[in-house]
């Protein structure tokens, strides 16, 4: 227990995003290349100048009691429902301390999200205006706080070993499992279920994005709006979802026998310092990151073959990403297939993290990396710098160990670069 | 017109069947909110606010800890509907 510096390992995954319910049906569409984007039907919508957004698959009232879920933000609901699949995935049917062989003492939850309960803070606030102080639901402050996703999670699974949320915009659901790693890391919990969430599709948010021209106004053709690398990407398609996955200490899941998916190898962090918004165009930061994370860990960069990369389908921030791989790992990226699975799912902002932990992960586990998709006319500068996995998902290496990073930016000059890497024994 | 005890307690049973998810029969005038019917603190303010509605009650916050069986928030709907 005392011991600083301990391997950890993926034993559960879970998910709900455009896709799919779960992690399975999720993970289907991403290596079938299917797009999760559509237009928005709302009323609300008809007025405003983006049109499209990547929505659930499946509700989460069609998941989630009725009873429960209106005490939940939709964010919280999201999460649950990520976190319920994970923890069973992981081979637990109770919560700690009441069946699961897990000392609740030694469980941790760290689920992020980047904006927080914002439907529920906005709805209530409609409800003040319209029906007055009485009518405000009691629900509203555990529903909106930020922290409330990852305070189920952990009320959810029995979690005392402590429970976080990290929040750095969209780079909140990576820097979740960068801590949970950290935590189990350096002897503090022995499991951590983590990920990130989010659910921001509301007249609010979807209007201020779209004054900042951040989103793509590709209304005519939702399906191909998120086209990361394309050289007429126009912003990023928003999305909502959740991804989850169960971190565990090497030792612990070899006790109790757990399936392994793979080894969470480490993370690297930095801050822009640069501009509040706008990414530092020639990607320092990034590679400061991506440094930290070969200064940190024992990573090989000749190991990794695959690359989740934030590609959010911005004019800027796609190019300034794979400019730092190069820089940082120069003739090694050649064999590194980026994929940049926001060209499906849309950009899930704080649960983007979470939800392509999943993917990378899974994409090691089956060692298939799944596609780019709407790249009809591949950047230059894209391709200068980077191996772009287009339209078809690529096989990786069916031998020998193999490494991918989860990269994550967020507003604010946030960077978390999350490394994965096929276990010892598989 | 005011309503009678029947029509309160069923009031009562759609409005805990809504917020807490219990079957209408299972609310009964000797049920206690939190120990039967799954009604914490917070969900009990949701059921005060939507019965004050329905009847057309006003129940102050000091009232509501009283309230501890559905018979208790029957009899006191009775006491003081307009």
């Amino acid at each position: 227990m005392s011991s600083t510096n301990r391997t950890v390992v993926v034993t559960g995954i879970g998910a709900t995003t455009p896709l799919g319910g779960d992690a399975a049906s999720t993970w289907e569409g991403l290596i079938a290349g299917r797009s999760g984007v559509g237009p928005l039907e709302q009323e609300w919508a008809a007025d405003q100048a983006v049109r499209i957004a990547a929505q659930i698959a499946v509700e989460p009232t069609e998941v989630i009691p009725r009873p429960q879920a209106r005490r939940l933000d939709r964010s919280a609901q999201f999460a649950l429902i990520a976190a319920k699949e994970a923890w069973a995935d992981a081979g637990f049917t109770d919560r700690a301390g009441e069946g699961a062989d897990v000392d609740p003492d030694r469980l941790g939850a760290v689920i992020a999200s980047g904006i927080g309960g914002v439907t529920t803070l906005l709805d209530q606030y409609d409800v003040l205006k319209e029906k007055g102080v009485r009518r405000v639901s009691p629900h509203t402050v555990p529903m909106l706080m930020p922290n409330g996703p990852s305070a189920n999670v952990g009320l959810l699974v029995g979690a005392r070993a402590g429970v976080h949320t990290p929040v750095s915009a969209c780079a909140s659901g990576a820097e979740a499992i960068g801590y949970a790693i950290e935590m189990i890391r350096t002897g503090r919990a022995d499991i951590v279920v983590a990920g990130g969430t989010e659910a921001a599709i509301h007249p609010l948010p979807i209007a201020a994005f779209g004054n900042m021209m951040a989103m793509s106004k590709n209304n005519d053709d939702p399906q191909g709006a998120s086209r990361p690398y394309d050289v007429g990407r126009d912003g990023f398609v928003l999305g909502e979802g959740a991804g989850v996955i169960v971190l565990e200490s090497a030792e612990h899941a070899a006790r109790r026998g757990a399936r392994v998916y793979a080894e969470a190898v480490g993370q690297g962090i930095s801050a822009d310092g640069h501009d509040i918004v706008q990414p530092e165009p020639e990607g320092r930061g990034i590679s400061h990151a991506l440094q930290n994370l070969l200064d940190n860990t024992d990573l090989d960069p000749a190991e990794i073959v695959h690359v989740n990369a934030h590609a959010t389908s911005t004019p800027a921030g796609d190019i300034a990403e794979l400019k730092a791989l190069r820089k940082v790992f120069g003739d090694d990226t050649d064999h590194m297939a980026v994929s940049g699975t926001k060209s499906m799912t849309g950009h899930l902002l704080g649960g983007a993290g979470g939800v392509e932990s999943v993917a990378t992960v899974l994409a090691l586990y089956h060692r298939v990396a799944p596609p780019t998709i709407n790249v009809e006319n591949l950047d230059p500068e894209a391709e200068a710098n980077a191996d772009v996995v287009r339209g078809e998902a690529r096989k990786l290496p069916v031998e020998g160990r193999i490494a991918a990073l989860n990269d994550s930016f967020g507003f604010g000059g946030h960077n978390v670069v999350l490394a994965f890497r096929t276990p010892l024994c598989g | 017109m005011a309503a009678t005890q029947e029509e309160i307690v069923a009031g009562l049973a759609d409005i805990v069947n809504e917020i807490a998810g219990i079957p209408v029969e299972d609310v009964q005038l000797d049920k206690s909110f939190t120990d039967d019917l799954d009604v914490d603190s917070l969900s009990m303010v949701e059921v005060v606010v939507a019965a004050e509605e329905r009847f057309d009650v006003k129940i102050p916050d000091d009232d509501v800890k009283n309230l501890k069986t559905v018979g208790d928030a029957t009899e006191y709907i009775l006491k003081h509907q307009a």
